[in-house]
């Protein structure tokens, strides 16, 4: 089959990743990845960013179907279960707005700057390294720690589930896949 | 002499599992399947071999390949 040009968006995710390391502030890019597919299914009503556009799951293709790190097996039926899609997409909206919440607390001055990227929720990984001051207020940076912090989250959780089952498991319960879904289902129920 | 009816295979979606990923639009070589309108993949059935290739990638695996009379 011939490659088109958005077969090679994986390069641009995996560049996105690895920018992270060296400048926080390029995970600004990131809102990218939520804004288009979010604009193609309320114009469109489709899911053209998952069925072409979406680089990581051409990532996740990629590592675990020409690279062979998947195991190719049958994801679990709770892990596809509308209730676990559900539930993740709502849990993922919490953890935004709290995302969302700290930045505003720096952005008013409450908190001071913390040069961290939260894994899984969790774990505070020490990330000064890539923080090279900014010409903007401190929140602009505190918003790219944590949306990176997103980022590298799901990143981490597809990588595990592409190596347990198939290389894109994380597109079955994708929060953007599930929401833009439920966009479409909404702006398409008239019409079969 | 009645004509015998030939089995087929065919892949089928069960449409309410589907997250329209859109994966095996991209691996079905007879382009047969398309995903209507962000909600559900769906199988041109007339062009479909049933070659499995869709079920084998379906992250969610809601594709099976069935036999069906023709």
């Amino acid at each position: 089959m011939k490659k088109r040009w958005y077969d090679y968006l994986w390069i641009a995710s995996l560049a996105y990743l690895i920018l992270g390391f060296f400048n926080i502030l390029f995970a600004w890019l990131g809102l990218l990845c939520f804004f288009i597919p979010l604009v193609l299914s309320l114009v469109k009503g489709t899911k053209s960013y998952c069925n072409r556009y979406c680089g990581r799951g051409q990532l996740f293709s990629l590592l675990g179907g020409q690279f062979g790190l998947s195991r190719k097996k049958d994801i679990p039926n709770w892990m596809k279960s509308k209730g676990l899609r559900y539930g993740f997409l709502i849990f993922f909206f919490v953890m935004f707005f709290q995302m969302l919440w700290n930045t505003a607390l720096v952005f008013a001055g409450a908190h001071s700057l913390r040069q961290v990227v939260t894994l899984l929720w969790t774990f505070r990984l020490p990330w000064h390294w890539a923080y090279h001051g900014t010409l903007f207020h401190p929140g602009v940076a505190q918003f790219a720690f944590g949306f990176y912090s997103v980022m590298l989250t799901s990143t981490v959780l597809g990588l595990v589930t592409m190596v347990l089952f198939k290389p894109r498991s994380w597109c079955v319960y994708c929060p953007m896949g599930t929401m833009t879904q439920l966009i479409c289902k909404a702006k398409n129920h008239n019409t079969k | 002499m009645e004509p015998t009816k030939r089995k087929k295979r065919k892949a089928v979606v069960s449409e309410t599992d589907c997250v329209a990923c859109g994966c095996c639009v991209k691996v079905c070589r007879l382009s047969a399947i398309r995903i209507v309108k962000g909600i559900t993949a769906r199988i041109n059935a007339d062009q479909c071999v049933g070659c499995g290739l869709c079920a084998k990638e379906c992250p969610a695996s809601v594709i099976t390949i069935r036999e069906v009379c023709l």
